[in-house]
């Protein structure tokens, strides 16, 4: 027998897909995948989260949706989704624990930081490169950071950073910053925070135990330069966690999944996007569990009545 | 078998000495991705019932410690073995993979 409803990620999206699934006694399940509570466990205080007028950690406000969804009865399960196949119905879900079968899925796999690719980066990850400025901050007080970005992201990191380290270089790929008024004064006000425009950073180089600093391009001068530094902070954005999807029906745009306007449908018929993974435009996390309830609705509304 | 608690007091005699190999947990209570690995590694501690030992190091309460290994990001796993570090990695990641790199050590 297929299960009902397959929801495949554990974020916001995922999570009230879940408490809303559960709740019409679809008995979903969930897989968390490899990172169970999603963007929001790198981040400290979200305060714009509506219901917790002093703020939350971003971690404890996935526990406490978690528990919630289990609450229900919704089935969480520790297991990554390796593919899916949804040419035909049932919709086939494989895992590394196992192959599930289901009759709708909701894709919640969100979207996760965006690396360089560069020659070193790998090697030098939790060795000085860092994707997460909240967790590694304090490892970095008195010494030299360099941050990659131009956004909001890259300004509130430097910003972070300038708490502890002794300076803070933003390499920005262009001629200006891409991060709103009030987040690139806050960083051009702060001393220890200085800008290196039309640079890209192409290699971290190291001494084998940790990195010691970075080979950056001028994209204008075409000039190579090697700048020393103790850390390198990336804030370049997300991607879609759209890879297994790859070879399926399901339709893409820009590598996000695509839904009919207003709703989650995608174009396969029982197949229904939250959050991130569907998401270029708001990517919070209030949106993303207001489109995992959707998706849970237009789901029941489709195992009841078999409609688009 | 519990996880041992590490301590600047007590690491160079629980983890360098010891038979079998140690995973030791770099972690602070503030870190998201570390909150979230935490059960991963109980659980995994409970599998592995002493075939591998697994230990936690609070970096608020032990920096020397992670100075020492050079810790700058967390949740950071330094495996020993026979007192040498073996392997070292940093970040959140599934169970499977978790279990996968660190098992490799077992012969």
């Amino acid at each position: 027998m297929p299960e009902h409803l397959i929801i495949i990620g554990a974020g916001p999206a995922g999570y009230t897909a879940a408490i809303y699934a559960a709740r019409a006694n679809l008995s979903p399940l969930l897989f968390e995948g490899p990172e169970p509570g999603g963007q929001l466990t790198s981040t400290t205080a979200v305060e714009n989260f509506p219901g917790f007028p002093d703020g939350i950690q971003g971690p404890e406000l996935m526990q406490i949706m978690r528990k919630q969804a289990e609450r229900f009865g919704a089935r969480l399960v520790g297991e990554t989704v390796e593919s899916v196949d949804v040419a035909a119905a049932p919709f086939s879900v494989r895992t590394n624990g196992g192959t599930y079968q289901a009759e709708a899925v909701i894709l919640s796999m969100g979207a996760s930081a965006r690396w360089l690719g560069v020659p070193g980066e790998k090697e030098y990850k939790g060795r000085g490169v860092s994707a997460c400025a909240t967790c590694d901050a304090p490892f970095f007080r008195g010494k030299d950071v360099l941050v990659v970005g131009g956004g909001d992201a890259a300004m509130e990191e430097a910003d972070d950073l300038a708490k502890f380290a002794a300076s803070v270089r933003i390499l920005v790929r262009t001629a200006e910053l891409r991060a709103s008024p009030i987040m690139q004064e806050r960083a051009k006000a702060n001393s220890k925070i200085s800008f290196l425009w039309n640079t890209e950073a192409k290699e971290v180089v190291g001494d084998g135990a940790k990195m010691t600093g970075v080979k950056t391009l001028n994209n204008k001068t075409n000039e190579m330069a090697e700048l020393k530094a103790d850390g390198l902070f990336l804030a370049i954005g997300h991607q879609p966690n759209t890879g297994l999807l790859q070879g399926q029906p399901v339709e893409l745009g820009k590598g996000y999944v695509m839904v009919k306007p207003g709703t989650t449908q995608t174009n396969v018929p029982g197949v229904f996007a939250a959050g991130d993974v569907a998401d270029w435009t708001y990517r919070q996390a209030i949106t993303a569990a207001g489109t995992g309830c959707m998706a849970a609705l237009d789901a029941q509304r489709f195992l009841a009545h078999g409609e688009k | 078998m519990p996880e041992l608690t590490l301590t600047e007091a007590n690491f160079d005699q629980t983890v360098l000495p010891s038979a079998t190999p140690v995973l030791v947990d770099f972690w602070a209570p503030w870190c998201g991705p570390c909150r979230m690995m935490g059960p991963i590694v109980d659980e995994l501690a409970e599998a592995w019932n002493g075939r591998i030992a697994v230990g936690k190091v609070n970096v608020d309460d032990h920096g020397a410690l992670a100075q020492r290994y050079n810790i700058l990001s967390i949740p950071t796993y330094i495996l020993f073995k026979g007192g040498k570090q073996v392997d070292q990695f940093s970040g959140a990641m599934p169970k499977e993979a978790l279990k996968a790199r660190v098992e490799k050590f077992l012969n």
